[in-house]
This record gives structure tokens, C-alpha cells and sequence, in this order.
């Protein structure tokens, strides 16, 4: 399903959550929302979820506003950090009025990753621990098969294993069948070869769209001497730079080996990496 | 296998060159299936469509081909064509670093010479 972003605004009293934001997301893609505490993505999923209104602009999903919309917020499950489900209803009924809600809902994946995650159904939501809690909700996500599933750091509590069986989980679902995944996570080292397209969020603002091979492609680290690394970036975009010693590391978008026959020491950036530089920079100007 | 890709540079090209080395090293013969798209994925739990790329790659190359409905195989001369794709390639890739950590520690050009002819003689 297309999603269209225009001249999204979302205020809360004074502060600007999002900042007259617009972009496109017109593929089924495994997309990673990173951004620092307090970018404005929470904001922003839940607008696409409808759950809230924006200030001005408009998210259109197939060319309709998903708020009080029925026929399109069936298509959007959104699992969030918590607070997921009523804490008085038992596992079993949680996953019964979402497999109602979602006309995509997946019985069978649901049975065999209560079963993975070791969840008794019969139990209350309250009962769970945040690591249980939040393995159901990884379980609605993924069995919902709503066409445009947003998870926002949906694993707290969640140990290193059951985080790696969802990833595994995640990927086969989608091989068998693609559709949009939203996925924001501080985790970034851990996923960040899931996503396909990569989106920073800084400070209400879209700082940046891209490919994410086109960014492992793109970026790199040069390090040399001062003097070496100034002569080989003055005419580059550059993400960040810093120097100790005489000597200087910068981070820009450029050829890695043009930066190798000049001379230089040249790593590649870490997506992870990326957005921390991208997102300093923007705090400091 | 290697355990782990490198979130530094592009997946497509790790993948490739992953399937590049088993055909040089003879790991994977001619004739011989190579894992599908879904199976690096699930294995390295990166995006189908990344390494769907680097196997097209290699199918453009004719490195590998496709059998329908059966998967993707190791063409007859897949094993020349990447040697001399890498021989094209070694001068870049090894010759160039070497000669410029050279110059750096003020090593001569025969001087270089001969640690490589002494390392051929160490070698056997």
C-alpha cells in the first residue's frame, strides 16, 4: 500500500513534534524509523496508525486519510513499546479480536509463535512479564499480515534470543509474502541488515531518506592527516568530522576508492554510526 | 560460510563475493546448486531483495544460471571467467595498498621485490 506524506505537522501545545515533513513510501519494503528520543517518530506512527490527528498536512495511504477510517486502519497494525493490550483480557482473547479485526490474520502463525515464545493462553495480560507482554505483541504483529505493519520498539524486556527468533521470524514471513514493515528501534546494530530503505527522523524533521545499500555504498570514513583529509573532502558533503593528534577522521558521502588512491585510511560507517553523526550534527548547528 | 556480514558495505556485493570464492576455491562446483535468495536471507537474516541482487549480479555475469522452479546453478566456465575477473582486479585491490603502505615506511620499489621473492622462498 502507498503511503504519502504532505506537509505533515504535528504540535503538542508549543513544541513542534513534526516539522512539515513529506516523502513517499510507494513500496512494499522493510523500512527501519530511526531517529533520536524524541524525533517526532512515535508521533509520526501514530498519525499513519490513525490513532491521532495531524496539526496540518496529511498522510495518505492509498489516497485516503487513514484517521476514523475502517477499510484502511484494517490494513495498519502497529505494535508499540506497550501498553499493547487491556490487562484484564487472557492471551487467548487478546489474539481472538485481533484475528476479527485483521481479514489477514494468520491462525497458524499465531498458534505456532505462542507456542515458540512459550505463552499460556490462558493467562492475563497482566500477569505476563514485559518480556512475555511484549512477545505477544510481536505475535499480533507478525500474524496480523496487515499489509503495513509498524513495530516501534516493540521489545522490551525481550532477551537477545527471543529478539534473534523474532528476526528470523520476521524474515520469513516476509519472503513469503511482502508487505510494508515500519520498524523504529534503537537497536539499529541488530536489524539494520533487515531494512531495505532507511529514514532518519531529527528533531521533527526528515534528515534523511535512502537505500540502505546506497548508504553502505556511499558513506565512508577517511582518516589521515589533517591537511591530507580537509584537501580530500572540501568538496564533498560531509557528515561529521573529528581530529585528535594532527590527525583527522571525516564522515562524508564519497567514492571509498577515489579516498583509498588519495591516500587515505577508509572504513565504511555502520548504519548505526550514520544516524548518530547525522543526529549529533543536527543538535550542535 | 562466513559467520557474519559487515554492515559497512553493501550486502548484495558480501553475497557475491561469498558465491564468487566458493567457485574459485571449488567448494561449489559447475553444475552444482548455490542456496536461493531465501536461504541467505533466513542464514544471514538480511533482506531478500539485497541478496536477490547480488545473485542476479551473478547470473548477469554468467556465473550462475537459472533452472525454473528447480533454483539457481554453477555455469560450466563460471570458474575462468572469475579468475580473470579477479586478476583485473588484483592490481586494485592488492598491488595499489601495498605499494602506497610502501612508500609511506620509505620501502623502495626493490626492496618491495624482494620481500616478495623471500616470501616465496618461505613459502616453500
Amino acid at each position: 500500500m502507498q503511503i504519502e506524506v504532505k506537509n505533515l505537522t504535528k504540535k503538542y501545545q508549543d513544541k513542534l513534534a513534526l516539522d512539515n515533513i513529506s516523502f513517499l513510501l510507494d513500496e512494499p519494503k522493510i523500512y527501519g524509523l530511526l531517529g533520536r528520543n524524541g524525533a517526532g517518530k512515535t508521533t509520526f506512527m501514530e498519525i499513519l496508525s490513525g490513532h491521532i490527528l495531524a496539526t496540518s498536512g496529511e498522510i495518505m495511504i492509498e489516497h485516503e486519510n487513514p484517521f476514523d477510517n475502517q477499510r484502511i486502519t484494517e490494513s495498519i497494525c502497529l505494535i508499540k513499546e506497550g501498553n499493547n493490550f487491556k490487562k484484564d483480557l487472557k492471551v487467548k482473547n487478546v489474539l481472538r479480536i485481533y484475528s476479527i479485526f485483521y481479514s489477514t490474520w494468520d491462525h497458524e502463525l499465531a498458534d505456532k509463535l505462542v507456542e515458540e515464545y512459550n505463552l499460556n493462553p490462558n493467562a492475563k495480560v497482566k500477569t505476563l512479564s514485559k518480556g512475555m507482554e511484549s512477545a505477544l505483541g510481536i505475535i499480533v504483529g507478525l500474524a496480523s499480515k496487515a499489509p503495513i505493519t509498524i513495530f516501534d520498539e516493540p521489545y522490551i524486556g525481550l532477551d537477545a534470543a527471543a529478539r534473534k527468533k523474532f528476526y528470523e521470524i520476521l524474515v520469513e514471513e516476509y519472503e513469503l509474502e511482502k508487505r510494508t514493515i515500519i520498524f523504529s528501534t534503537h537497536l539499529i546494530d541488530e536489524v539494520s541488515l533487515l531494512f531495505e530503505e532507511v529514514l532518519i527522523i531529527q528533531d521533527g524533521e526528515l534528515v534523511l531518506k535512502e537505500e540502505a545499500e546506497v548508504l553502505r555504498n556511499k558513506t565512508c570514513s577517511v582518516s589521515g592527516t589533517i591537511q591530507e583529509v580537509e584537501s580530500f573532502i572540501k568538496d564533498k558533503d560531509i557528515i561529521g568530522k573529528k581530529q585528535l593528534a594532527g590527525m583527522m577522521t571525516a564522515y562524508v558521502y564519497a567514492d571509498m576508492k577515489q579516498a583509498r588512491l588519495a591516500g587515505l585510511n577508509v572504513e565504511g560507517v555502520p548504519i548505526q554510526e550514520l544516524m548518530i553523526y547525522l543526529t549529533e550534527n543536527k543538535k550542535g548547528a | 560460510m562466513k559467520y557474519k556480514l559487515d554492515d559497512t558495505r553493501p550486502i548484495f556485493l558480501q553475497i557475491k563475493e561469498q558465491l564468487e570464492d566458493s567457485v574459485i576455491n571449488g567448494t561449489i562446483m559447475p553444475g552444482e546448486r548455490v542456496p536461493s535468495t531465501n536461504e541467505f536471507a533466513s542464514y544471514y537474516k538480511i533482506n531478500p531483495a539485497t541478496a536477490a541482487k547480488g545473485i542476479n549480479e551473478l547470473v548477469n555475469e554468467n556465473i550462475l544460471f537459472k533452472k525454473r522452479g528447480v533454483g539457481m546453478f554453477v555455469t560450466e566456465n563460471a570458474k575462468d571467467i572469475l579468475i580473470e575477473k579477479r586478476k583485473e582486479t588484483f592490481y586494485e585491490n592488492f598491488i595499489q595498498p601495498l605499494k602506497s603502505e610502501a612508500k609511506k615506511l620509505h620501502v623502495s620499489n626493490e626492496e618491495l621485490v624482494d620481500m616478495i621473492k623471500e616470501g616465496n622462498t618461505d613459502a616453500n
